[in-house]
């Protein structure tokens, strides 16, 4: 069953969220959802184009409070 | 699309260790087959338990070492484990220093003489810190 993690990387600059979470994936099944937290603007923008090239899934980003939230699929 | 990126790292500054370790760290996990060269004043700062300080260029040195950025050693580090990146200690600096491979970081490749780099990078991207 796909589990959702959370992947706390706030405080942290670029690229450690990205990196954080490239070692969460490696952690993680196929089809597992992984929603990172960041103070780190720059990574709202890395995070979706690293997604993109390596073909896992993004599900969306939202600010609140001036934490972004990150959440994508582990796709293979 | 994955490409090949050659890094030559020949600084011991922050700055310049910093920006080559992230351009190694995101360009080995993004697919890309990465393989840094480590020489100059930037060796000594791969020999295990290197407790030496790394010296700031400029301002933005002393905010990147007050502020929690990845530390340069540890996204190295990443992109060997998480991207299969190759460090390489030039052997000439090694030769010069009398070190052996031995006493450097365990993470590092095998050490490799300026040749043999050029040649790999041949039809590369290759970048210089």
């Amino acid at each position: 069953m796909a589990e959702h993690k959370v992947i706390d990387a706030r405080g942290s600059f670029c690229p450690g969220p990205l990196m954080e979470l490239i070692a969460g994936m490696k952690l993680s099944q196929v089809g597992d959802e992984l929603e990172v937290l960041s103070t780190d603007k720059g990574s709202a923008n890395d995070i979706p184009e690293w997604i993109h090239k390596v073909g896992h899934d993004f599900l969306g980003a939202r600010e609140e409070a001036g934490v972004w939230h990150i959440t994508v699929r582990k796709a293979k | 699309m994955s490409d090949r990126i050659n890094i030559i790292v020949v600084s011991g500054a922050r700055e310049r260790l910093q920006m080559a370790a992230m351009v190694a760290s995101v360009g080995a996990v993004s697919g890309n087959e990465v393989s840094v060269f480590l020489s100059m004043n930037a060796l000594a700062h791969f020999v295990r338990g290197a407790a030496a300080p790394v010296p700031n260029e400029g301002e933005f040195g002393a905010l990147l070492a007050a502020k929690r950025a990845p530390a340069f050693k540890t996204l190295f580090e990443q992109a060997v484990e998480l991207g299969d990146a190759k460090i390489h200690p030039c052997s000439m600096a090694m030769d010069v220093m009398g070190i052996e491979p031995a006493a450097l970081e365990p993470w590092l490749s095998e050490p490799l003489g300026l040749t043999k780099f050029l040649d790999d990078a041949r039809d590369a991207q290759a970048w210089t810190f």
